[in-house]
């Protein structure tokens, strides 16, 4: 077989183009850097999306028979794709799930953009739990700072009476109004002390640049035909494009760095999904920026005489804490909102209040260390696959008012049922907790000595397991539900999670926010990079995804990713001019 | 819109040959606009389609039949029985349901095993109860052993395998239904367009019991 090698030396190559590979592409290339930039799966516009779309313009009415999120999402992938497999110690669960296309997960996520506060950096110092960041807080608020207003995000400084102190003010545009439901869970939590307050998503609700508003569809999660919302595609790529500084090579899965006699970075080989032929593009530096555990697997199947344990493993912390957020959810249904008025609630694709952590856990005594912050839901919503399932569970409830005569318990069919549909449309509320893991050596991935993927490339194994705090936290959310639908009136849509369930805590994997696995910190004994994301070992190695995460929040990473991407790469710029890589 | 090469607008800008915080700068805030300017942008371009074109896959999958003539009788029949037209709208065979479960069972065949037999269940009993398939069935003897079936709190224990078919069957149907056309429109889903959103109109917060005074604190887009 021959591999393809060019004779051009990029500055610069960089694997990825999400958050943290885009962010590294347009900053690179606006300074005058010469970068390749690969991405494992094809091109993607989110302006060509499946926005506007209806669920009866498919014959399987948007059923998420081929995309876990519905037919008209726009995230390509999954948690399984085929040829690319990952394995897990018996015993323990992760669930990865990748998204192979430009941008890669900034095309799925629900654009919560949530800035790490002081105490997010500090944890040890904080609980004497995980290890604390080598930076703080101040280090990373300029690069906060900027990134809010280069891609734009809207939201609110919160009021200091709140007492929300570990959520750090930003530079937002204007949130959108709440929805009526949103003031009816503020009504019922103001009486819980639980703070509900303007979410902070990066949709534009002004125009930003060369990018419209928002035209409030709520089809975030489509792709946007206006670049309204933030991806990487709509936002970081085209600037890096224009520069012609990026030489973008879509549909090239990454094999290995390669390096050289010294142990530095020379370039990384690839295999072209187009042509299935091998290829090498040569750099002066490596970005790895292809979400944490793919970062972690490409560092770990770059093997050599000066790197045995893998490239920057000398401390063989490559692959280990591991995180994901927790996630716990429950629903509520409340008589005040059947037999709804209709009116266009769509507003933008997400919530637009929600929960930050509002609770200090050693103060309180609470017998689990770290926080998690409520997401809102519900509302008179496109109706889509899945519209009222198990309506048996729940339409015997208010029958009062036009509920009717019935046998006993729910279900039945015919007028009855059809007028049930209609009445129970948009009275559902739900909540969604998203909280932070305690990072743990012990939940890692590692390469799996026998197994390959397609391309014959070491696939990764995963070992994770849940502690008590996390189970713990958990409880907590389900009673936080509860509490605030028996508040708002309403009565649960599901049986509350309990003990045996894990309290309903979703496997590791399934929030979608992995982070850890190539940590920084001052110690090369301890960590695989330094603060700057930069490899211990492999000085023109750096890392510009999840990976280089010590701690989670319990907030989205997507924010933190880009900071420390933009901070990584204007590091590797004044490096650069030092003459020191 | 025209479809861009390479997936994006590569049109050099000179404007970010600067480099570093230069060309950092280039994007920054716009002055606020009213809503209404917002509104009106000229940069939205809606292209809505209500057409779709099924994708090689999918028409292989269209092609193949699953139900037998009987089958899809008998789904049919049922569906109208759970979703029949009133004077809101039509019944789940005019929304298209029969055909949107058939392609179903064909897009996702783990549920197969589970419509065949419910469907055949459902045909014993009905020779058990009335010496005939189910929809040779009058209505009435249709609807008396769908009422065997359909309440689960209620149904005998003997029942309870129809009562199962008869919940999932149940959401296929109004899946089917409510996310039909008719289903939309019956339903009042107003949305899924571009417009600027101001709020919940006031008969709606009055309904609520809320009031945006309780956030008179925060300034909105």
């Amino acid at each position: 077989m021959q591999i393809k090698e060019s004779s051009t030396v990029y500055d610069v190559c960089i694997v990825g183009s999400g958050a943290g590979g885009g962010m590294a592409a347009k900053t690179l290339s606006e300074a005058g850097a010469k970068v390749a930039l690969l991405e494992a799966g094809p091109m993607f516009d989110s302006a060509q999306g499946d926005m506007f779309k209806w669920p009866y313009q498919s014959p399987r009415r948007g059923a998420g028979t081929h995309r876990p999120f519905g037919e008209f999402d726009a995230a390509f992938g999954g948690w399984d794709i085929k040829g690319e497999p990952y394995t897990r110690v018996a015993g323990t669960q992760f669930d990865w799930f990748r998204s192979r296309m430009l941008g890669g997960r900034t095309n799925h996520w629900g654009r919560i953009s949530l800035r790490f506060g002081e105490k997010d950096f500090k944890r040890k110092s904080v609980d004497g739990l995980g290890d604390d960041w080598p930076i703080s807080y101040t280090d990373i608020k300029p690069y906060y700072d900027r990134i809010d207003k280069m891609i734009g995000v809207f939201g609110v400084n919160h009021d200091r009476s709140l007492g929300l102190d570990n959520e750090p003010d930003g530079h937002f545009l204007p949130p959108p109004k709440p929805r009526a439901y949103e003031l009816l869970v503020k009504k019922a939590c103001d009486q819980l002390d639980v703070p509900v307050v303007p979410s902070r998503l990066s949709i534009l609700t002004r125009p930003v640049g060369k990018r419209a508003a928002c035209h409030y569809c709520s089809q975030c999660n489509r792709g946007c035909s206006t670049h309204s919302n933030f991806s990487s595609p709509s936002v970081l790529i085209p600037p890096a494009l224009e520069t012609g500084n990026v030489t973008l090579i879509t549909n090239a899965m990454a094999r290995e760095v390669l390096t050289d006699d010294e142990g530095l970075a020379t370039g990384v080989s690839y295999i072209s999904k187009d042509d299935n032929m091998e290829y090498v593009v040569k750099a002066k530096a490596v970005v790895l920026a292809a979400s944490a555990c793919e970062t972690a697997r490409l560092m770990l199947n770059s093997k050599s005489s000066r790197h045995p344990n893998g490239l920057g493993n000398s401390s063989g912390m490559v692959g280990k804490y591991l995180m994901d957020s927790t996630g716990g959810d429950l629903g509520g249904i409340f008589p005040q909102m059947m037999d709804g008025i209709p009116y266009n609630e769509d507003g933008v694709g997400g919530m637009h209040m929600y929960m930050p952590w509002w609770i200090d856990n050693q103060k309180a005594k609470l017998d689990f260390p770290r926080g998690y912050h409520i997401e809102i839901w519900g509302g008179r919503s496109m109706p889509s696959y899945g519209f009222a399932g198990g309506i048996q569970g729940y339409n015997g409830w208010f029958t009062e008012g036009g509920g009717g005569e019935r046998p006993e318990g729910g279900g039945g069919y015919g007028a009855q049922l059809k007028n049930d549909y209609r009445r129970f449309y948009g009275a559902s509320v739900g909540f969604s907790g998203r909280g932070e893991p305690v990072a743990l050596e012990s939940n890692y991935c590692e390469i799996d000595p026998g197994v390959v993927d397609q391309w014959g490339i070491p696939v990764l194994r995963f070992n994770y397991v849940w502690s008590d705090y996390e189970i713990l936290q958990a409880k907590h959310m389900q009673d936080t539900f509860e509490e605030i639908i028996h508040t708002m009136g309403g009565r649960l849509l599901w049986n509350k999670a309990g003990k045996e369930s894990n309290y309903g805590l979703h496997a590791p994997g399934r929030i979608i926010h992995e982070v850890g696995v190539a940590r920084m910190g001052k110690d090369a004994k301890k960590a695989p990079v330094n603060e700057y994301c930069q490899a211990f070992d492999c000085k023109n190695l750096f890392v510009a995804d999840g990976a280089s995460f010590v701690s989670m929040a319990d907030k989205n990473p997507t924010w933190t990713i880009l900071a420390l991407s933009l901070r990584t790469s204007e590091y590797i710029i004044d490096q650069k001019k030092k003459g020191n890589i | 819109m025209e479809k861009p090469k390479n997936g994006m607008d590569r049109r050099t800008s000179l404007k970010y040959m600067g480099g570093g915080a230069a060309a950092l700068a280039s994007l920054t805030w716009v002055a606020c606009e009213s809503p209404e300017q917002v509104a009106e942008n000229p940069e939205h371009q809606h292209a809505v389609r209500e057409d779709y074109e099924l994708s090689e896959a999918d028409q292989k999958l269209m092609e193949q039949e699953f139900f037998n003539e009987h089958e899809m009788q008998t789904v049919t029949v049922l569906a109208n029985l759970i979703i029949p037209a009133d004077d809101r709208s039509g019944n789940a065979e005019e929304a298209g349901v029969p055909e949107f479960i058939e392609f179903m069972m064909k897009d996702q065949p783990w549920h197969q095993t589970g419509m065949r037999g419910g469907l055949r269940w459902l045909d014993i009993e009905s020779l058990r109860q009335f010496e005939q398939t189910f929809v040779s069935c009058s209505e009435q003897q249709q609807k008396q052993l769908l009422d065997q079936i359909a309440y689960p709190k209620s149904a005998k224990p003997e029942m309870s395998q129809g009562v199962n078919f008869f919940n999932n069957f149940r959401d296929f149907v109004a899946t089917g239904f409510f996310t039909s056309k008719i289903g939309i429109e019956d339903l009042q889903y107003i949305g899924n367009t571009a417009n600027n959103w101001q709020g919940s109109p006031p008969e709606v917060l009055q309904k609520l019991g809320v009031s945006y005074d309780d956030v008179d604190g925060y300034e909105f887009a």
